[in-house]
C-alpha cells in the first residue's frame, strides 16, 4: 500500500537518514521526499513529508523503529487501493449467486468489488451488471481479472474487461 | 514499360472491384511504368481467356446481366496451371475450414513461379508457413495487404513504413459488421437480434452472419497480422475467440455511463491471440462507430500509431489489391 507520512526531525545533521534508512530497511519504496527546511516549527524541528509503498505488516514496526530513532511521526496517511478497474458481466448474474461472486473477489485480500450497478430487463433474460474493482497494485489488478474470468466461465457468465492498453496504463 | 499478364480468379464482389479499379487506374498505372493486362477471368462456374487482354468492361456487364464472365467451361485452377501469365489475383471467397479452393490455387501459381496478390484470409489464416514456404521455393512474390483491414494499410504500415521500428504489441477493430451492429445497438437501445436484421437489410450483415459475429473474421486476420507482423506461426486454431451475440443494450448503456464503448476488440500481445469484446474508453482513438475499421500499434521508437478507414467493401477491398500490384511491379 501507498503511506503519506509527516514527520518532524531534529535540526542537527544526519537526521534525514535516521528517518529514511529504516523506509527502506523494511523493504518500502520511496516515492517522494519533500524536506522543509525553511518553515521549521515552533518547536525547532524540520518538517518532512514523505510518500513511499511498503507491505501494510511492515508498519507498525517500521513507526516503532522511526520514533525509537527520534523521528516524530505527527501524521500519516495510508491509500490501500492504488489501481482501479471497471468490468461489464453478461449473464444470470443474480441467478449464479451474486454474493458468492463479490465475496470470492473480496476474499482474495487484495481487491474489492467497490461498486456494481446491475441492469435486469426481464425474467429470465440474462442481466447486465457494471462492475468496479479496486486493488492493491496493478499486479493484484491483473490478477483478479483473472479470478473474474474463472468465476464467470463457472457461472457462463460474459466478462468484458477493459482494453490490454488501458488494462496496463490503469492509473 | 513493363507488361504483365494477370489472371483474376474469383469474380464475386472482391473481383469485379478489382476489374473496377484496374480500368479506372489503367492511365495511373501506365505512368508507373506497369501494363496490367488482364489475360483470363474465372468465376465458380465460367470463364474468359484472351492472350492480348481481355476487355474488362464487357466482362463486368456480361457477369452483371448474365451472372457468368462468358462462356468458357475451363476452371480457375486450369487457367493457372496452362494460361500462361505472371500474376495471379486470387479474389475467390475465404473458406477457414480447410482453405478451400484459394489454397490449391496459391499453392499451384506457386508451383509455376507466378505471383500471387490476394484478398483471401483462409488460406493464410490456416497454412501461412506452407504458403510462404512454397512463394520463396519457386522465387515467387506473395502480396495479401486486401486480406486484413480493407482499405486500411496494415501489414503495409507495419512492414514497410514503420521499418525500425520493433512493433511490442497491436490491437483493433478489423470487422464493420459487428462495430456497426454494436454502434446501433447502443444509440437505438436495442437487442442484438433487431440490430442484426437492420444489419443485413442494408447489406452489412450477411445472411449466415456466424463468420462475422462469432469473431471468425477477425481471428483470421490477426493471424495474418501476427504471421507478418510479429513472425509467429499462428493459425487461426490459436486464437481464443468471443463473439457479440451475447451483448445486451443494457451492457453497452452501463459501459458507457463508466465512460466506455463495448467494441470487439482483435489483439496480439505477448505472444497471445485474442478476439473478445472490450471496454475501450470514449475518447480513446480506438472508439470508432460504424462499420469503421481501427488499428492500432504500440512500437519501441514511435509509440502507438493508429489508422482508421473502411474495412471492408468491393472497391476498398480493390484498393488494397491495387496497391500490392503497384508495389510488386512499379519501376
Amino acid at each position: 500500500m501507498r503511506v503519506s507520512m509527516d514527520l518532524e526531525l531534529k535540526d542537527i545533521p544526519g537526521q534525514l537518514l535516521l528517518a529514511l534508512r529504516p523506509i527502506s530497511d523494511f523493504k518500502g519504496n520511496l516515492i517522494s521526499v519533500v524536506h522543509h527546511h525553511e518553515k521549521k516549527t515552533p518547536r525547532g524541528t524540520i518538517p518532512v513529508q514523505v510518500v513511499f509503498e511498503i507491505k501494510s505488516d511492515h508498519l507498525e514496526d517500521l513507526i516503532a523503529c522511526l520514533e525509537k530513532n527520534g523521528v516524530r511521526v505527527v501524521s500519516m496517511d495510508e491509500k490501500r487501493y492504488l489501481e482501479h478497474g471497471a468490468f461489464i458481466l453478461i449473464g444470470h448474474i443474480v441467478h449464479t449467486d451474486i454474493q458468492d461472486t463479490i465475496d470470492r473477489i473480496d476474499n482474495t485480500g487484495y481487491a474489492e468489488v467497490v461498486d456494481l450497478n446491475l441492469s435486469m430487463p426481464k425474467i429470465n433474460m440474462p442481466s447486465s451488471a457494471s462492475l468496479k474493482i479496486d486493488a492493491v497494485s496493478k499486479k493484484d489488478l491483473q490478477s483478479v481479472v483473472e479470478l473474474l474470468k474463472f468465476i464467470a466461465r463457472e457461472k457462463d457468465l460474459l466478462v468484458i474487461e477493459p482494453i490490454e492498453s488501458q488494462l496496463r496504463s490503469i492509473k | 514499360m513493363k507488361t504483365i499478364r494477370a489472371s483474376i480468379i474469383g469474380f464475386g464482389a472482391v473481383g469485379q472491384g478489382v476489374a473496377n479499379v484496374i480500368l479506372q487506374k489503367s492511365d495511373y498505372l501506365q505512368k508507373v511504368g506497369i501494363d496490367l493486362r488482364v489475360v483470363a477471368i474465372a468465376d465458380s462456374r465460367t470463364s474468359v481467356i484472351d492472350g492480348e487482354g481481355v476487355d474488362l468492361s464487357v466482362v463486368l456487364a456480361s457477369k452483371k446481366e448474365k451472372k457468368a464472365v462468358g462462356t468458357g467451361k475451363i476452371s480457375g485452377i486450369d487457367i493457372i496451371r496452362t494460361v500462361a501469365h505472371e500474376l495471379v489475383i486470387e479474389t475467390t471467397p475465404t473458406n477457414i475450414v480447410d482453405g478451400g479452393v484459394g489454397l490449391v490455387n496459391m499453392l499451384a501459381a506457386f508451383e509455376r513461379g507466378m505471383d500471387v496478390v490476394t484478398s483471401n484470409k483462409g488460406p493464410l489464416a490456416l497454412k501461412y508457413g506452407e504458403l510462404t514456404e512454397a512463394s520463396k521455393r519457386s522465387g515467387s512474390r506473395f502480396k495479401f495487404e486486401a486480406t486484413v483491414g480493407g482499405a486500411m494499410p496494415v501489414i503495409n504500415l507495419a512492414c514497410d513504413t514503420l521499418a525500425g521500428n520493433r512493433i511490442l504489441s497491436m490491437e483493433g477493430i478489423f470487422n464493420g459488421t459487428c462495430n456497426y451492429i454494436l454502434t446501433r445497438m447502443m444509440e437505438e437501445q436495442a437487442p442484438y437480434e433487431q440490430m442484426l436484421a437492420e444489419a443485413q437489410e442494408l447489406g452489412i450483415a450477411e445472411a449466415d452472419p456466424s463468420y462475422d459475429v462469432e469473431g471468425i473474421d477477425t481471428a483470421s486476420k490477426l493471424v495474418i497480422v501476427a504471421n507478418v507482423i510479429f513472425g509467429m506461426n499462428a493459425t487461426y486454431r490459436d486464437v481464443t475467440v468471443t463473439g457479440i451475440t451475447r451483448i445486451t443494450p443494457e451492457a453497452l448503456l452501463l459501459a458507457h455511463n463508466n465512460g466506455y464503448a463495448i467494441k470487439l476488440i482483435g489483439e496480439v500481445n505477448d505472444g497471445r491471440i485474442n478476439v473478445a469484446p472490450k471496454l475501450v474508453p470514449l475518447g480513446n482513438p480506438l472508439a470508432v462507430g460504424g462499420t469503421l475499421n481501427v488499428f492500432s500499434v504500440q512500437t519501441d521508437i514511435s509509440g502507438p500509431i493508429t489508422i482508421t478507414g473502411r474495412g471492408a467493401g468491393s472497391i476498398e477491398t480493390a484498393s488494397a489489391i491495387l496497391s500490392d500490384i503497384i508495389s510488386l511491379y512499379k519501376e
